[in-house]
């Protein structure tokens, strides 16, 4: 299989590198494609957890997209949501089970939402859009183009929202150090609540599309 | 009965599916482009929820939690299969879902006609695995108070989504900043909408 790729297309052509930079922007998984909402906007209070989030879509993401498109031939149409799910499931189970191994804290606060990755809509959408119909190697670096592209969009969210809610970056006061308090600074509580999460990533899209005009809509 | 009532109540409206926890906003953002369509999706997945979260409550009950093979003998009691939940309640949620749609299909063409295009959709809505996740890790004592929360979820998320999609509708009319249309404006009208049913907040019922 791999043979048969590196004859046609060398491992960096420009097709290929398209697919990782596409999805960061004009493509973005999030704010253009709107999939994977669900799970990403609920753990970034915090930066922490946001960056492992967003580490576990990559994984998943990266190595189900290769799997996928590895069974493509053998998987029966009718039945693929099915072998899909199966395949996400697992490697959902790997990641739950090494965070709750290596890094507890984070998993308790990701609580359900690691195992929300397995309806991340952002996967089985990328499964289906192009697991399915295309090589290995294009699939993988789609999988991890559109796992970065969630994820620095999770990422930054979840910088905002800690440093503007807690004040703090990783944990570390960044505004006590600055001296901030001092001069009657308040932390804006309202960050650390779930609905400004969704006003952020509206913020958010708002920048993008006033950038690149021609991603705005007809209502 | 009154325990039921909260809980129902509780998930309704404290506990909102979409507004406390953004389960389902993948549909919610792509199908409240109308009231009715949005209308049809919110009855599937009040109709989905209340079948899978009682479902998988007895699952996880006699099956994966621990020590619920202690009916199979004194040599089971300490067998933990939790490790293995995501991947049944997906499975249960995957066939529920295909079976309920056949069932329709057979026994009422015209709610079939209406929700169809749906059901398959809610497989992978995260608000549906999201019940029955939420569900074991809140550890509800009987299968009632498991179906009133699956129930009383799936009637919150309709609340949401109709109540976007009638905004939606509404704010055509209204001269938003070209970037923010469609979907810009749409995420923050659902953190106003949040932050409102966040005055639900710490009421006790």
């Amino acid at each position: 299989m791999s043979a048969e790729v590196k004859e046609k297309d060398p491992l960096f052509s420009l097709k290929n590198r398209k697919l990782i930079s596409a999805p960061l922007n004009k493509d973005n998984p999030i704010t253009i494609q709107v999939l994977g909402i669900c799970s990403a906007l609920a753990v970034t209070a915090k930066l922490e957890p946001s960056v492992v989030m967003a580490l576990s879509v990559v994984f998943v993401l990266g190595v189900g997209n290769v799997l996928i498109s590895l069974l493509r031939k053998t998987i029966p149409p009718r039945i693929r949501i099915i072998v899909q799910l199966t395949v996400i499931a697992t490697l959902v189970i790997l990641v739950d089970q090494f965070l709750k191994a290596f890094a507890y804290d984070v998993s308790k606060q990701l609580s359900v939402f690691v195992g929300l990755i397995i309806t991340n809509c952002i996967i089985m959408g990328r499964f289906e859009a192009f697991g399915m119909a295309n090589k290995p190697w294009p699939s993988f670096l789609d999988g991890i183009g559109n796992a970065l592209g969630y994820g620095w969009i999770l990422i930054v969210v979840g910088f905002l929202r800690e440093l503007l809610g807690s004040g703090t970056v990783w944990g570390y006061p960044v505004f006590e150090k600055f001296g901030l308090y001092s001069v009657g600074y308040e932390n804006n509580g309202m960050m650390i609540l779930p609905p400004m999460a969704l006003i952020v990533v509206g913020v958010i899209i708002w920048v993008q599309r006033t950038k690149v005009r021609e991603l705005i809509e007809e209502n | 009965m009154q325990e039921l009532t909260s809980i129902f109540v509780q998930s309704i409206f404290i506990d909102n599916m979409v507004f406390a926890y953004f389960l389902g906003m993948c549909s919610y953002l792509a199908v409240s482009r109308t009231v009715k369509t949005s209308m049809g999706l919110g009855i599937a997945v009040i109709f989905v929820l209340g079948i899978t979260v009682p479902v998988n409550y007895l699952i996880n009950e006699y099956l994966l939690g621990p020590g619920s093979l202690a009916w199979l003998g004194p040599d089971f009691v300490d067998v933990n299969l939790n490790f293995l939940s995501f991947i049944v309640f997906i499975a249960v949620i995957a066939s529920m879902v295909q079976l309920v749609e056949m069932f329709i299909e057979k026994f009422s063409p015209a709610l079939y006609n209406s929700l169809g295009i749906f059901l398959p959709l809610i497989a992978v809505n995260c608000a549906i695995l999201g019940g029955s996740l939420f569900m074991q890790e809140r550890e509800y004592q009987s299968i009632a108070e498991a179906t009133s929360f699956g129930l009383g979820s799936g009637v919150g998320w309709l609340i949401a989504i109709v109540g976007i999609a009638a905004i939606r509708e509404k704010i055509r009319y209204s001269n938003v900043p070209a970037p923010l249309r469609g979907l810009g404006i749409t995420f923050i009208i659902t953190g106003l909408m949040g932050i409102a049913f966040m005055m639900f907040l710490g009421i006790k019922i």
